[in-house]
């Protein structure tokens, strides 16, 4: 009966204690965020963004910044665990193992979405669009949050393997490709200002993804975890 | 006796090796000399046979390299790993076939290498991740901790092919194809034709047993060795 909320309490401890080492190094942030710019000023002379051109592939340009930052930022999660040895004490709290992915996933969830609420204005200032809109808010938030469902989960196995941040992008973005079409093709028909009914099936996909791989990856994820 | 113990299942082998050599040239037989030509494109067209029936033993040899997966997670038995790590090596060899294959096919039918088409690409990008699979259990030195790495990836990516499935046909469906990319669907075929197809669906599922077999044969005996090493040192 006491199980449910002490499991909640310990996720929430671990994303805590992970956004306030965040906040006081500001390692991952920094990095990702710089990055994430620097991605969008490659794609800016890579693509030669004209501004008619520019409507149609801001939503790619988006994810394939977030995706490429969340993968940074997933590495560094869990790399820094791992080198300072924390991962052992983690794993002998007295806790259910999966609170610990439900703290890594919102901790990461939260520090993408914070990326994302940098981004967004930036990318409209350079470009002169309107990026705050809720139902793009709302993709971000459900394509993040499949995104990392997933690589929470494998960067934890990548962790333990000997090529552990070069591995991660070649195990994560294949997987996660469903995710990452569905949001793309959501925010892009969105913005390309389309009745909402062409958007639903890519929402429905998003939100299918999210369901099935947060399962999943909750489930596999002692499995991982496994000493 | 002796012998018997050194290469378990060599009797089965050889029966399932001569049982898949002659299925194959078999069809290959058929496909040749039984199957109509089809009207439009002619010879070409025949490669579609052993196209779809490299495919559809591609997929079955996934789906059971996840099924194993599941079952050595459950279990924890070595040959569930074996048996998963085998499917996934013959998949990605049959899968590589079928892709090739439907290259050279649809440069003749759509008169390009390759289309964006959903199968099409949902198939190639399960090759990323069976490729991604094997760099996995390559990163990883310990013998339990790479079955189960292996396993919990193999469940996972074959777990998303559906979606992606799904996700690349909603893609193509949405924004409309110049390239008919429901051709097969359309197409009609002749008695002979779907004799021939079932025939080589048939010969290639005894390939896939063959292939299957001496892999984890091959799977087990890497592990004895390992432990003999391991003996020694």
């Amino acid at each position: 009966m006491n199980r449910r909320p002490r499991f909640w309490r310990a996720a929430l401890t671990v994303a805590w204690k992970d956004l306030l080492t965040e906040w006081r190094s500001r390692e991952a942030f920094s990095a990702m965020l710089v990055f994430a710019l620097l991605v969008i000023f490659i794609f800016n002379f890579a693509l030669e963004l004209k501004p008619a051109a520019r409507a149609e592939i801001s939503a790619g340009i988006l994810w394939v910044t977030l995706c490429f930052a969340g993968a940074l930022g997933l590495n560094r999660a869990w790399v820094s665990e791992k080198d300072r040895g924390c991962l052992d004490g983690l794993l002998l709290a007295p806790v259910d193992r999966a609170a610990l992915y439900f703290g890594k996933l919102f901790s990461g969830w939260l520090i993408l979405m914070l990326i994302a609420a940098v981004l967004l204005p930036i990318y409209g200032l350079l470009y002169n669009q309107n990026l705050i809109l809720p139902g793009l808010l709302l993709f971000i938030a459900l394509g993040v949050e499949g995104y990392l469902a997933v690589g929470t989960l494998l960067a934890a196995m990548a962790v333990q393997a000997r090529s552990r941040d070069l591995l991660l992008p070649v195990l994560l973005f294949p997987v996660t490709l469903p995710a990452l079409i569905a949001a793309v093709k959501a925010s892009s028909t969105l913005l390309s200002g389309l009745p909402w009914v062409d958007v639903q099936p890519w929402l429905m996909l998003l939100l299918a993804f999210d369901l099935i791989f947060t399962v999943v990856a909750w489930l596999a994820f002692d499995i991982v975890m496994e000493e | 006796m002796e012998q018997s113990e050194i290469h378990p299942g060599q009797r089965t082998q050889r029966i399932l090796d001569i049982a898949a050599a002659l299925a194959v040239l078999g069809a290959l037989a058929v496909v040749i000399f039984y199957a109509p030509l089809e009207a439009t494109m002619g010879a070409v067209q025949k490669i579609f046979y052993f196209h779809l029936s490299a495919a559809w033993a591609g997929m079955l040899s996934f789906m059971i390299a996840a099924i194993a997966g599941g079952i050595y997670l459950a279990r924890r038995q070595t040959r569930w790993d074996q048996l998963s790590l085998s499917a996934v090596e013959v998949g990605l060899v049959l899968m590589l076939m079928a892709i090739v294959g439907g290259s050279i096919w649809a440069r003749q039918a759509w008169n390009t290498w390759w289309t964006w088409d959903p199968r099409l690409t949902t198939v190639t990008i399960m090759e990323l991740v069976y490729l991604a699979y094997f760099l996995l259990r390559q990163g990883v030195d310990d013998p339990e901790r790479r079955a189960r790495f292996g396993a919990v990836y193999a469940v996972v990516g074959f777990l998303s092919v559906p979606l992606m499935y799904l996700s690349i046909h909603l893609y193509r469906t949405i924004h409309p194809l110049l390239l008919g990319s429901s051709a097969s669907d359309g197409m009609q075929l002749a008695p002979r034709m779907t004799q021939t197809l079932l025939i080589s669906l048939a010969a290639f599922s005894v390939l896939l047993a063959a292939l299957l077999y001496r892999r984890v044969r091959l799977a087990r005996l890497a592990d004895t060795l390992d432990a003999l090493r391991q003996q020694m040192d």
